[in-house]
């Protein structure tokens, strides 16, 4: 198999064999198993999904991008998405200022406490906002009073779409300042220069690419939520139905281009974040937190 | 906030840089209102039931079986995708093929893919008229609207887990101690067996685990693809949604206290298996 070469040896003499190759056929077999699996179970749905959506052609597709409810639903994904991430990278980057520039007791309880929602399922975090707000939960009846939705309307959604995005700016951006130190904006400080101007001259540039990543990250989860906006939502057709929602309702409704269209529109998302996230990767490796340097 | 300020003032005064109160104090704000408090809702509404009241919510044959389901499934997704994270990391890290670039980018995929949209996916994939479900039906095996389903889609959504856990570490890992085994006589496969895989341990359950949290909580792909039977291939948090559905609030909320405490075994099980991993280092 001309396709294999040897990883890391530089000098190509046939006859050389490394005691750490792999023989060929240990090659050959694990290479396919990852290669299958890989297709099997990743690649075949994206396949698929691009395939439902143009199955009776363009036109199809389009009609079922431009109907009215299909609109609200992207309106509303993006308006979601445009409250909660900007809430979250603030958050990220107080957060992370706090915690890798300063010394305090509590902190690694902190730091845990901020990766808690990625470890809660979906529905919980939906379920925890519908019993603070909801009508039998604990704002819920003076809310009702003063006539303020909150649950089946905007503010639950964005709620839900923060509380599962929460950690992606602050988890990416603590081990990155952490890794960074604080020397070079102890020298800013000292020299003169205002926070303000020590954050945004000092501290920015050193992080601007750690923290595309993470914006990046945080808004294909705000865009693609399910569990947590579904719980709250209400599912009002072209009210509060996010495209998530929107592709669920489709689907149960046997409209199966319209599901594929609109979910094929989320995988283009998905599609184009992999693409900037890869190239972030190679491009800024040494920028972003080391976890993500391949 | 102003109680906040006055007892971290003996710290602020040692530190030449500016604005910790107020990034502090923001964060704590931001967590406590929008994390911690309504976590605190949902731990103390079956506070009102009371241990008998919450045991009789959640000691019924259909919660039960949701649960066992949930979790049941959630390790074998977690198992299969531990194996599968190591080959595909060995053969991402260890060879070199054309694609590989490619490769790797699309393994997280099932992080960026929107759940509802991999659920609609896999059900019309696996379903008996579907591209693979079509194959497998022939050989009388059933995958959409079955438990097996819900496995499909948790290995799915985990596999990314494992995959991206394990791959820094094998980089990391020198060849100086296969090279060794390698000089003693050791065959190819008794390294990779007894030298490398025990090395790799501490991440191999890292990832596992991971998956498995994510599996156990998840929703959106295996709603599709499960049929929700009740009591057979119906989830835990289906049967939350269902309850709420139904306004019982009580039932919900005991399930979610159950998925939520098994949240938090799992983030101490991960934090003190990363300390392990980082003592063995």
């Amino acid at each position: 198999m001309s396709i294999f070469s040897r990883s890391g040896s530089r000098r190509r003499s046939p006859s050389f064999k490394k005691p750490t190759d792999d023989p060929l056929w240990l090659k050959l077999l694990l290479s396919i198993l990852a290669i299958g699996f890989i297709t099997v179970l990743l690649l075949l749905p994206l396949a698929l999904v691009f395939q439902e959506a143009f199955a009776r052609g363009i036109s199809a597709f389009w009609a079922a991008i431009v109907e009215p409810d299909s609109l609200a639903a992207v309106r509303l994904s993006l308006t979601a998405a445009a409250i909660a991430v900007p809430l979250n990278t603030v958050f990220g980057i107080a957060a992370a200022w706090s915690i890798a520039k300063f010394d305090f007791p509590g902190k690694t309880f902190l730091v845990t406490l901020i990766d808690l929602p990625f470890s809660v399922s979906p529905v919980v975090s939906g379920l925890i906002y519908v019993l603070v707000f909801g009508m039998q939960g604990w704002l819920g009846p003076s809310l009702a009073d003063h006539n303020i939705h909150i649950l089946f309307a905007l503010p639950g959604i964005v709620l839900a779409t923060i509380f599962v995005t929460f950690p992606f700016v602050a988890r990416e951006l603590i081990p990155l300042m952490v890794d960074q130190g604080r020397d070079e904006e102890e020298a800013a400080a000292t020299l003169g220069a205002s926070g303000l101007d020590t954050f945004l001259r000092v501290t920015l540039p050193n992080i601007k690419w750690g923290l595309l990543y993470a914006v990046l990250l945080c808004n294909a989860r705000a865009l693609g939520e399910f569990g947590a906006v579904s719980v709250v939502s209400g599912h009002i057709r072209g009210v509060t139905n996010t495209m998530p929602l929107h592709v669920e309702l489709l689907y149960n409704n046997y409209d199966y281009v319209g599901a594929f269209a609109v979910a094929a529109l989320l995988a283009m998302l998905a599609l184009v974040t992999l693409a900037l996230k890869t190239l972030l990767e190679w491009r800024y490796a040494d920028e972003l937190a080391a976890a993500h340097r391949h | 906030m102003s109680a906040i300020g006055l007892k971290l003032t003996p710290f602020r005064t040692r530190h030449v840089l500016p604005g910790f109160s107020l990034s502090l104090g923001f964060t704590l704000f931001y967590l406590t209102g929008l994390v911690l408090i309504p976590l605190l809702a949902l731990v103390l509404r079956p506070a009102g039931l009371g241990l008998d009241g919450f045991w009789s919510a959640i000691a019924t044959p259909r919660v039960l079986a949701s649960l066992r389901l949930s979790f049941g499934m959630a390790l074998a997704a977690a198992a299969i995708d531990s194996a599968f994270g190591f080959i595909i990391a060995w053969v991402l890290v260890r060879y070199r093929f054309t694609g590989k670039a490619l490769l790797n980018a699309v393994i997280d995929l099932p992080f960026a893919l929107p759940t509802a949209v991999a659920g609609i996916a896999l059900s019309t994939l696996y379903a008996p008229n579907g591209w693979i479900g079509s194959l497998l039906i022939a050989h009388g095996i059933k995958i959409a609207y079955t438990p097996w389903g819900v496995l499909v889609a948790m290995t799915f959504i985990g596999l990314p887990f494992t995959v991206r856990t394990l791959q820094p570490v094998l980089s990391e890992l020198g060849l100086e101690i296969e090279e060794a085994a390698a000089t003693l006589g050791a065959t190819r496969l008794q390294t990779i067996a007894r030298v490398v895989l025990p090395m790799l341990l501490p991440a191999i359950l890292t990832g596992g685990a991971m998956a498995f949290a994510r599996g156990a909580g998840e929703y959106g792909s295996i709603i599709f693809i499960a049929g929700n039977i009740p009591a057979v291939s119906e989830i835990a948090p289906l049967l939350i949604v269902t309850k709420l559905e139904q306004y019982d609030y009580a039932g919900a909320s005991a399930i979610g206290v159950v998925m939520l405490a098994a949240s938090f075994v799992m983030l101490l099980a991960l934090n003190g298996l990363q300390s392990w991993a980082a003592k063995r280092r």
